[in-house]
């Protein structure tokens, strides 16, 4: 699947057609089967990743042994922690430090890091922070969900500030957006999220074995001494509030400069569609097959998919829609993404929503039902 | 000769002068002790030569600010994180000298399973752990180190044990681990205990340097405006309670033969990979 | 073209290896594969089950609600899955541990003594890779060939001493799906 990385404005770009290798067996040995944690984990090594910290939880944990085995192989750094929140304060440490730094976790474990993600954020302080969704609130269950939609767009932890956050719907996908994520929280200095699931994490696809690696910087930030240079403090504290508003506002201008700049989402059928099912990882999966089922049904539907959840791409979404009989929202979740469907849209399509929860995953089916009732509903209403 | 001609060398001998280190003059209250830990932080690494290659992870509480003091590179870490910030800088940059200033609401409360781990990683940074046994920047609440009986704005009638429970040695605890290469504690309590807190503190150092494992200086400290006492009387107390309650001596200096007078662990130290 | 395929039984039926070895064989010859587990503690003494997706195209839903094909090794396998079937799909059933009949007129259901054929090759603990044989057997939606590339393949070195009994299995259950035809 390709990433489309081009601003909101721009046409719509149609990822079925991307990656279509049927019977093309010439190149198709050169790929090998990865797990989607492992292949995460191993994206990350090659965009040349110097430390990871994590906590064993399902369904990442993959993840971690990956790490565990390939850090020290690479002579990089490798921390089993005693917690979540030992986890992210090793990551801020390392990054003051100028490491390039991946942690990883699952829902529960990812609440304990809001702590050290918000620290960081204020701090500027770049890093990697993957999230393998499962079912909550609480300790939940294992199955993959995407209930932690609205923390990591929203909030996450304590504070006025943003976290770019990715949502990846293969594991080819997720490869390319590891190596975008550490671009992007370098460029930015700033925390990254990949929000993924439990399904993503824990299936194999096919992938490219060569994974793309990624330059050096040379901040001049970072923490190594102060030899023959003045003393540099890496903080979040600002205790006068004129200075810290100061520093918000600096915040929320680097948060503008993304919003303009990084916007990412794909749209498949989209030239016709006079239905538009919005999708995002996993359930952007199954919403693949409901368009079809729906085409072959004779509905004219189509399917925008957002790969940055923050920045959420509104006026491409707005775009996509002009026209648009009904728009649905497609979630592993009770309606959290479709709070920004509804606000990109401002009315202008009747918004609906489709979404199991708890680690259970809407069936395409299921997609297509709920469909047919809205399209029935909403025409008994224009009579 | 004027008073604006500067001594010479020849002339003189320069019997007092601030630390290159200690960039400004700190802010704290009149008789707290964490001023004379940062002058003797700032000496050590002065002396040591250390200064230039020295990162210092602080942390929340009085001594948030110790940056501001110490001409160091530092970052700052969450209410109780040092030792696992403190961990992420130390494993990118092993060729640096790592501490941490934590004082005993965010290491022996907020930070306990930081501050543990690390010290059973035998991670190669030093702490600096600066106990007055109170949550001096809040108000004046209880620590886990406030001493039984002894009254603070949330233990108001003094630390009852049989609720509040039991001031908590953390160094002693500490040493027992065989990732800890060296443990002290020392106070501020008069001249002839500074002079041992700062050679504590360069053992500790040293034992960074060496490589050996995690290397931890708790300083005895005073607190006069969450004690309610004078300056003076602060030091006194420090000196007749407070180091009645929590003895000062080095506890732990495996490079130097001086294990912990305390139970050892079994064998579940060694490597599994010894038996085959 | 998009085959999927669930194949569920006890743990330790082998049920994610034989996945992975059609996932294998599905990249083998050049499509898109998918392959998911059932993880977690389900995964420990109850009931596994994973979830293969071969297609010459992107693949959709990771989720199958209409599978092509099911392999039940275990009677609550038979009792989840039977109903996933689409129409026309096959139902490939072990006969040695599944008593009940498939409650389908619309499907094609193959009857095989999974655990038995897979003991008369040598080891039962291969009733998985019997299963795919004998699905690979009725409908060749993979070449057999590339079924034994795929065994070396998923074997790697580590387990390269048991790749001949594991393609002995596979050709056992093909040879059981060719012969269900016939009669």
């Amino acid at each position: 699947m390709t990433v489309v990385d081009r601003p909101a404005s721009a046409r719509p770009h149609s990822a079925a057609a991307s990656r279509a290798h049927g019977g093309d067996a010439e190149d198709a040995p050169q790929r090998v089967l990865m797990k989607g944690n492992e292949a995460i984990a191993e994206a990350a090594v090659a965009a040349g990743c110097d430390a990871y910290f994590g906590y064993p939880i399902t369904p990442q944990a993959e993840l971690l042994e990956w790490m565990a085995r390939r850090m020290p192989e690479e002579g990089r750094v490798f921390v089993q922690a005693e917690s979540e929140l030992a986890a992210i304060n090793m990551a801020l440490g390392a990054s003051a430090a100028g490491a390039r730094v991946l942690v990883s976790s699952s829902s529960p474990g990812i609440s304990l890091m809001a702590e050290g993600m918000s620290y960081m954020a204020g701090s500027r302080l770049p890093v990697v922070l993957v999230n393998v969704m499962r079912g909550g609130p609480g300790l939940g269950s294992i199955g993959a969900a995407q209930g932690d939609y609205l923390q990591a767009t929203k909030g996450h932890g304590h504070g006025d500030y943003r976290v770019p956050v990715l949502g990846p719907s293969s594991i080819s996908e997720a490869i390319d957006l590891v190596r975008e994520a550490f671009i992007l929280a370098e460029r930015y200095r700033t925390p990254v999220m990949i929000l993924a699931d439990g399904i993503l994490g824990q299936a194999m696809e096919p992938v490219a074995p060569t994974f793309k690696t990624l330059a050096k910087r040379q901040p001049d930030w970072i923490l190594d001494g102060a030899d023959h240079r003045e003393p540099r403090v890496l903080k979040s504290l600002h205790l006068r509030p004129e200075d810290l508003e100061a520093h918000d506002i600096e915040l929320h201008e680097v948060y503008q400069q993304i919003a303009a700049n990084e916007i990412r989402w794909a749209g498949e059928r989209l030239e016709d569609a006079d239905v538009l099912l919005v999708a995002y990882g996993t359930a952007a999966r199954v919403a693949r097959t409901a368009v079809e089922r729906l085409r072959d049904e004779g509905v004219r539907a189509g399917l925008f998919r957002p790969i940055t959840l923050w920045p959420f791409p509104a006026a491409a979404l707005r775009e996509a829609a002009t026209g648009a009989r009904v728009v649905m929202a497609v979630e592993m979740s009770a309606g959290q993404m479709v709070e920004d469907v509804r606000l990109a849209l401002e009315g202008a399509a009747p918004v609906f929503h489709h979404g199991r929860m708890g680690g259970m995953v809407p069936s395409p089916d299921g997609v297509v039902d709920t469909m047919r009732r809205v399209l029935a509903s909403s025409e008994e209403a224009a009579r | 000769m004027t008073a604006a001609e500067p001594v010479t060398e020849q002339e003189g001998r320069t019997i007092y002068r601030r630390p290159l280190l200690l960039s400004n003059p700190t802010s704290y209250c009149p008789g707290c002790g964490h001023g004379i830990v940062h002058r003797l932080l700032a000496e050590v690494l002065e002396e040591m030569g250390l200064g230039a290659k020295t990162i210092l992870v602080g942390s929340v509480g009085c001594s948030v600010f110790a940056y501001d003091f110490l001409a160091l590179d530092s970052v700052e870490s969450p209410h109780g994180r040092a030792a696992a910030v403190a961990t992420g800088v130390k494993r990118f940059r092993p060729d640096k000298v790592v501490f941490t200033y934590q004082g005993d609401g965010d290491l022996a409360a907020i930070g306990t399973a930081e501050i543990v781990h690390a010290a059973a990683r035998g991670e190669r940074f030093t702490v600096v752990f600066v106990n007055n046994g109170i949550y001096g920047m809040t108000g004046g609440q209880m620590a886990p180190t406030t001493l039984a009986g002894q009254k603070t704005t949330s233990s108001p009638r003094g630390r009852d044990v049989a609720t509040q429970g039991y001031p908590l040695p953390v160094t002693e605890m500490l040493s027992l681990l065989p990732g800890v290469h060296y443990a002290a504690r020392v106070s501020v309590a008069d001249p002839g205990h500074v002079g041992k807190a700062k050679q504590a503190l360069r053992r500790a150092f040293e034992v960074q340097l060496e490589d050996k494992g995690f290397s931890i200086v708790e300083v005895l400290s005073t607190c006069p405006v969450g004690w309610g006492l004078t300056p003076t009387e602060a030091m006194e107390r420090l000196r007749d309670i407070v180091m009645e309650a929590y003895p000062v001596g080095t506890f732990v200096d495996r490079g130097r033969g001086i294990a912990p007078a305390l139970p050892q662990p079994g064998a579940a130290h060694r490597s599994i990979t010894e038996g085959f | 073209m998009e085959l999927s395929t669930v194949i569920a039984g006890f743990g330790g039926q082998g049920i994610l290896f034989a996945g992975k070895v059609l996932a294998q064989a599905g990249l083998l010859e050049g499509r898109e594969v998918l392959w998911i587990p059932s993880y977690g503690p389900e995964m420990r003494g109850g009931t596994a089950s994973c979830t293969v997706i071969i297609a010459d195209k992107t693949i959709g839903s990771p989720i199958v609600d209409r599978a092509d094909h099911a392999v039940v090794l275990n009677p609550p396998s038979m009792a989840k899955y039977a109903a996933v079937v689409a129409p026309g799909g096959l139902l490939v059933v072990n006969t040695t541990l599944i008593e009940a009949e498939a409650d389908r007129d619309d499907i094609d259901v193959l009857e095989v003594p999974c655990t038995a054929v897979a003991k008369q090759a040598g080891d039962d603990k291969l009733v998985s890779v019997v299963a795919l044989g004998a699905l690979v057997g009725r409908r060749r939606f993979v070449e057999p060939e590339t079924i034994h590339r795929a065994l070396a393949v998923v074997l790697g070195d580590r387990h390269a001493d048991m790749v001949e009994a594991d393609m002995a299995a596979f050709d056992a259950g093909y040879e059981a799906g060719l012969e269900e035809v016939i009669a």
